[in-house]
C-alpha cells in the first residue's frame, strides 16, 4: 500500500509512530519519517495510524469513503453542469499538484473524460524522501508513488512532455504530435533542477542534482560506496539535507555556499548562523561566502573540486543544490503571462494572459503558480512548498467545474517544513520580507524555540525549531497582522525576546510596475499589449 | 441567588446522562463569564485557538490570587506535568515518555496488542456461564488496570487495592465537597506510600516495566525527582484507566444504540478503528479541561480574558461544533477528515492516547463479536459523578451466549 504525511498539518503527536512502528519513525522530538510504500501486511497498522492522526495528515491509498451523497444540487448553470458531466480536462504535469488536482475533479463529482500528462515516465510520486529516506537507504526510490485517495480514471500519457498550448484551438500538444482538446487545462509542470552550470563538469560521473527519482537511485548508489567527501554546492534546504544525510551515513561532507550562511534566503542570516553551528557541530566542512569555481574530473569521474577560498578538495561525489528552474518553456507562444518567474494567476488559480486578461480555461498550481501573495506585500510570487501544491491544486480543480459563483480563492498562510541533523524546522509566513527578527519562546541553545518575524511593525511569518505544535499560533498572528514585537507574557518565553534585524538578502522581486508584475518578466521586455484607448475609440 | 447558568446544569448531575442539549445552549455564545469569575469556552474554533496559545497555562500558581482559594487544591495529578507549562512539561514528558513510546522505545505500545487480546478474551471466557454482566465492573474497569498496572510494574495481586484509592480520587475531580476532599487526600496519601514504596523495590531490582525505567535509565535529561516520579506515576495510573473505562462503557452504550454499528462491527473488526475515532469525538471520556488559566488578557470571540482568571474548555462541544463538523449530532464513524478534540490538542494532548484507542478497539470488537444478541438492561445507566471524567458507573447488558474468539489473522 502506499502512504505520504502532510509534514505541513504534522505536528508530531506521535500518534502514528505508537500505532505503526514499522512504518512511522520519529527523528528527535517530533520529526517524522515514514515508509511510503509499507507492506499489505501492515494495512491494519497503517488505518490506525491515519485514523489517529490528530490533525489528520495522514493520506493512505483509497482511505476517502465514497461520498454517500451527491453534491449538493445548488445553482449551477446548465453550461457548468454540462462541463461537470461531459466535459475534457487535461492536466499537464503528473506530479503531487496534478494528482491531487485530478482526485479533487472526481471526487467533486466530475465525470467527463480527464488525461494526465507526464514528461516522466513514472506515476505520481512524492519528492520529499529522495533527500530524506532514500538517502538513508530506509525506502528505494522507486518506492516513493502517492497514494491514491480515490480513483481518477484518467487516460495517462506518461513519459511524454507536453511542447506547446494552442489557446485558439484549446489544444495541448504533445511531444509524441498528438493534439489534446480541452474544455479546461490545468497547468502544473513544476521545476526541474538548475543544473551545474559548466556542462562538461556537470557531465562527470558522480555529479547530481536532486529532483527526480533517478537522481536520487544514483546518488544513494555513490553514497553506499563510501566516497572520500561529498561536496555540496548550495546551502538551501536541499543542500542542508544532504549535509544532514551525508553526517547519517559517516560519510565527509564539504557544504560550500556563496551565501554567509545557510539558509540565508529562506530564513535569514539571525536563523542561518543557528544553521551554520549546528551544522559545525555535527561534523560538517561549512565554507560560506565560497564559490565552487571546477569541478574535475578523472577518466570521466569526478575526482576533485576547486573552490573560490583557493583550496583543493578531493571528492568523488558532487550535490549540485542551486534551486530550479520552472518548466515553462512549452508555453512559449501560449499569448500566456509566463517567463522564468512562473505563469501569473488570479487568486482562483486561473492563468492570466500576456495583457493581465484572466483566462476562463487555463488554470495553474503547484511550483510554477505565480500568485498574488498577501503575506508577500502582493507580489507575484510562486511558493515552492508540498502544501502550496496540493492547496492550489484542490482550488485550481474546484474553480475548474465551478460556477463563478461558488469559486474558492487560493489564500493559504504559506508553510514549510525541513528535517535536518535531527531538528524539524517549520516555518509560516513569509520570513523573507521580513526585517526583523526576535525569538520569541524556548531556548535557541536547547535547539527548541521559535523565532518571529516583523516587517513595518507586523508579525509576517514565524519558524520554529523541534517547536513545530506551536507554529498554529504564529499562524493566526500573521493571517492577522498583529502587531510585532509580541507581548513579553508567554508560557515557555524566551529569555531575550528583543527584536532585532533579520538579515535577509536584498530582495528580488519583480517591480511593481502593473505590467511587469502581471506578464511577470523584465522591463525591458514589455509584452503587454496597451491599446485601450485605440480599442476604445473603435468600439465607439 | 440568581437562576443557575448554563454551566451550572452542566455540573448537575441531574444532567449527566445527556450534556449534550446544554452544550448547544452554551455554543450560541462562545466564552461566557459565570458569576464565580470562570470563562467556559465551548466551540471548537476557540477552544483549539486556546489549547494552541502561548498565553494559555496549565498552570494553577498562574491563577489571580483573588481565584486561587475557590478552585479545588490540587489534585492527585497537581504535581505532575499535566498541571506544568513548557519548557518543564516538556522536560518531564520527554522523561517519561522514553519510557513508553517513541523514539527511544518505538514499539512498546504496539508490541501489547496480543496481551490486549488476551485478558479481554480472559475476561470474556468469564461471562459464559452468565447471561448479563456489568460492562462496567466486569469488562471496562479490569482490563485497563489490570494493562497499566503491567505497563508500570504493578504486581498484579495489588490491583484489587487502587479502586479503594483511585475511586476517590476521580470523584473529587470538579466536585467538591469536604467530605470528598478528605477521602481524596487520604487515598493519595496511601496510593502515594504504596507506590514509594514500589519504586524503591524497583531501583533495588529493575524489571522490564516502566517503573523500572523511570527510576533506574538516566537519559540526556536526567530523571524525575522522588516528588515529580509520584505525581507522574499518580497521573499515569489515574489517567490511564479511568478514561479509558470510560470510552470502553460510552462505546458500548453507543453501539447498542446504534446497533447498525454493532453489526458492522461484527461484520468487520477494522471497522473498530473508525468507531473509536468518531466515539472520541461523540461521546469523549474527558468532556472538559477546568482551571486553566491565562498568563496574558486574551482577546477570544470578542470577548477579553483577563490574565489569571479561571477558563474551563468544553472539548466535548466543541466536539459537536456545527461550524467545525457536520451533523455533529450523528454517530458517523464513516465520518472524513474526523479532527476531534477527544484527547485534547497540542501541548498537553494525552500522554496515553495510543493505547487507549488500541484497548478499546480491542475491546469494542470483541464485545461485538462474541456476545450474541446483546442488549441494555437500561438506557440510560446509572452514572458517575464527574461532569468531567464522564461515563456510566455501571452499564447491565444482557446476551443470548458467549461466542468463541475467531481468528481474524
Amino acid at each position: 500500500m502506499r502512504v505520504v504525511v502532510d509534514l505541513t498539518r504534522c505536528q508530531g503527536y506521535a500518534q502514528c509512530a505508537f500505532l505503526a512502528p514499522e512504518v512511522f519513525h520519529m527523528v528527535g522530538d517530533e520529526a517524522l519519517m515514514f515508509d511510503p510504500a509499507p507492506d499489505d501486511s501492515l494495512r491494519k497498522q497503517v488505518l490506525r495510524a491515519a485514523a489517529a492522526c490528530p490533525v489528520q495528515a495522514l493520506q493512505v491509498d483509497m482511505s476517502i469513503s465514497p461520498r454517500r451523497e451527491a453534491p449538493p444540487a445548488g445553482t449551477a448553470s446548465p453550461k457548468t453542469e454540462e462541463l461537470k458531466r461531459n466535459g475534457r480536462i487535461v492536466i499537464v504535469g503528473a506530479s503531487l499538484a496534478g494528482l491531487r488536482a485530478a482526485e479533487m475533479l472526481r471526487s467533486e463529482g466530475f465525470t467527463g473524460t480527464l488525461t494526465m500528462v507526464g514528461d516522466e515516465p513514472h506515476d505520481p510520486y512524492d519528492r520529499p524522501p529522495l533527500s530524506k529516506q532514500v538517502q538513508t537507504g530506509w525506502v528505494t526510490s522507486a518506492d516513493t508513488a502517492l497514494p491514491r485517495r480515490c480513483d481518477v480514471d484518467a487516460e495517462w500519457r506518461l513519459g511524454t512532455a507536453a511542447t506547446g498550448l494552442d489557446r485558439q484551438r484549446n489544444v495541448v500538444q504533445l511531444a509524441d504530435g498528438a493534439e489534446l482538446e480541452f474544455d479546461r487545462v490545468l497547468i502544473s509542470t513544476g521545476v526541474r533542477a538548475r543544473p551545474w552550470p559548466v556542462a562538461h563538469e556537470a557531465e562527470l560521473d558522480g555529479v547530481f542534482t536532486l529532483r527526480t527519482r533517478e537522481d536520487a537511485a544514483g546518488l544513494r548508489e555513490k553514497l553506499m560506496a563510501k566516497p572520500r567527501r561529498v561536496l555540496v554546492i548550495g546551502a538551501g534546504f536541499t543542500g542542508s539535507e544532504m549535509a544532514s544525510v551525508c553526517v547519517e551515513l559517516g560519510v565527509p561532507v564539504t557544504v560550500a555556499q556563496s551565501g554567509p550562511v545557510p539558509l540565508y534566503g529562506a530564513l535569514g542570516a539571525v536563523i542561518g548562523r543557528i544553521s551554520a553551528e549546528i551544522m559545525r557541530e555535527r561534523g560538517v566542512d561549512l565554507r560560506n561566502d565560497t564559490r565552487v569555481t571546477s569541478l574535475e574530473g578523472d577518466g570521466g569521474r569526478l575526482r576533485r573540486a576547486h573552490l573560490s577560498d583557493g583550496t583543493v578538495l578531493d571528492v568523488d561525489v558532487a550535490v549540485v543544490a542551486l534551486g530550479g528552474i520552472r518548466n515553462v518553456e512549452w508555453l512559449q507562444g501560449s499569448g500566456l503571462a509566463v517567463g522564468e518567474w512562473g505563469l501569473a494567476c488570479d487568486t482562483g488559480c486561473r492563468a492570466f494572459d500576456a495583457n493581465a486578461l484572466v483566462t476562463d480555461d487555463v488554470f495553474v498550481a503547484g511550483d510554477v503558480a505565480r500568485q498574488r501573495q498577501p503575506m508577500f506585500n502582493y507580489q507575484y510570487v510562486t511558493l515552492e512548498h508540498w502544501s502550496n501544491s496540493v492547496t492550489q491544486a484542490e482550488v485550481a480543480a474546484h474553480n475548474m467545474i465551478s460556477a463563478e459563483s461558488d469559486r474558492w480563492p487560493h489564500l493559504a498562510v504559506p508553510a514549510f517544513w525541513s528535517l535536518q541533523f535531527g531538528n524539524n524546522i517549520k516555518s509560516v509566513g513569509a520570513p523573507p520580507i521580513a526585517d526583523q527578527i526576535a525569538v520569541t519562546q524556548g531556548s535557541v541553545a536547547d535547539r527548541r524555540f521559535i523565532a518571529a518575524y516583523g516587517y513595518h511593525g507586523r508579525v509576517v511569518g514565524a519558524v520554529s525549531f523541534n517547536l513545530g505544535r506551536r507554529l498554529d499560533y504564529y499562524a493566526g498572528l500573521i493571517e492577522q497582522a498583529a502587531p510585532f514585537p509580541l507581548g513579553p507574557e508567554l508560557t515557555n518565553s524566551a529569555d531575550d525576546p528583543s527584536a532585532v534585524p533579520a538579515e535577509f538578502p536584498e530582495r528580488t522581486f519583480p517591480g511593481y510596475d502593473a505590467t511587469v508584475v502581471v506578464t511577470g518578466q523584465d522591463p525591458s521586455e514589455r509584452r503587454a499589449t496597451l491599446v485601450h484607448a485605440t480599442l476604445a475609440r473603435r468600439n465607439r | 441567588m440568581s437562576a443557575p447558568s448554563i454551566f451550572d446544569r452542566v455540573l448537575d448531575f441531574a444532567n449527566r446522562a445527556d450534556p449534550y442539549p446544554l452544550y448547544r445552549q452554551l455554543r450560541e455564545q462562545p466564552v461566557r463569564r459565570e458569576a464565580d469569575g470562570t470563562f467556559v469556552v465551548s466551540t471548537y474554533r476557540e477552544v483549539q485557538a486556546l489549547l494552541h496559545d502561548p498565553r494559555f497555562s496549565n498552570d494553577r500558581r498562574k491563577l489571580a490570587s483573588e481565584y486561587a482559594g475557590k478552585i479545588p487544591p490540587d489534585e492527585a495529578s497537581g504535581g505532575s506535568f499535566i498541571r506544568t507549562d513548557p519548557p518543564e512539561h516538556d522536560r518531564l514528558r520527554r522523561i517519561v515518555t522514553r519510557q513508553f513510546g517513541p523514539p527511544h522505545r518505538p514499539t512498546r505500545i504496539a508490541d501489547l496488542e496480543p496481551d490486549l487480546e488476551r485478558i479481554v478474551t480472559a475476561l470474556i471466557d468469564g461471562f459464559a456461564d452468565r447471561h448479563q454482566v456489568d460492562i462496567v465492573a466486569d469488562l471496562a474497569y479490569p482490563f485497563p488496570v489490570a494493562v497499566i498496572c503491567d505497563l508500570l510494574g504493578v504486581p498484579a495481586e495489588d490491583e484489587p487495592r487502587f479502586r479503594e484509592w483511585v475511586d476517590p480520587i476521580v470523584d473529587s475531580i470538579s466536585q467538591l465537597t469536604p467530605d470528598r476532599v478528605a477521602k481524596r487526600d487520604s487515598a493519595t496519601r496511601d496510593l502515594g506510600a504504596y507506590l514509594n514504596g514500589l519504586a524503591e523495590q524497583r531501583r533495588r531490582n529493575p524489571g522490564p516495566d516502566m517503573l523500572s525505567g523511570l527510576v533506574t535509565d538516566d537519559g540526556p535529561e536526567g530523571r524525575l525527582d522522588d516528588q515529580q516520579l509520584i505525581s507522574g506515576l499518580m497521573l499515569l495510573l489515574v489517567a490511564g484507566h479511568e478514561t479509558t473505562v470510560n470510552l470502553i462503557a460510552n462505546g458500548t452504550l453507543t453501539l447498542l444504540r446504534h446497533p447498525q454499528w454493532l453489526e458492522r462491527l461484527r461484520q468487520d473488526p477494522e471497522s473498530s478503528i473508525r468507531v473509536v475515532e468518531e466515539l472520541l469525538r461523540y461521546e469523549p471520556s474527558v468532556q472538559f479541561l477546568p482551571d486553566r488559566t491565562c498568563v496574558a488578557d486574551i482577546e477570544i470571540a470578542g470577548m477579553t480574558v483577563p490574565k489569571g482568571a479561571p477558563l474551563t474548555l468544553m472539548l466535548a462541544a466543541a466536539n459537536r461544533d456545527p461550524a467545525h463538523v457536520r451533523d455533529p449530532d450523528v454517530f458517523d464513524p464513516d465520518r472524513d477528515d474526523n479532527e476531534h478534540l477527544g484527547f485534547g490538542s497540542a501541548t498537553h494532548y494525552c500522554f496515553g492516547a495510543p493505547l487507549a484507542r488500541l484497548e478499546a478497539q480491542i475491546a469494542l470488537t470483541q464485545i461485538a463479536q462474541r456476545l450474541a444478541d446483546l442488549r441494555l438492561v437500561e438506557d440510560p445507566p446509572p452514572y458517575r459523578p464527574s461532569p468531567v471524567l464522564r461515563g456510566p458507573i455501571h452499564l447491565p447488558v444482557t446476551y443470548d451466549k458467549v461466542k468463541p474468539v475467531e481468528i481474524t489473522g
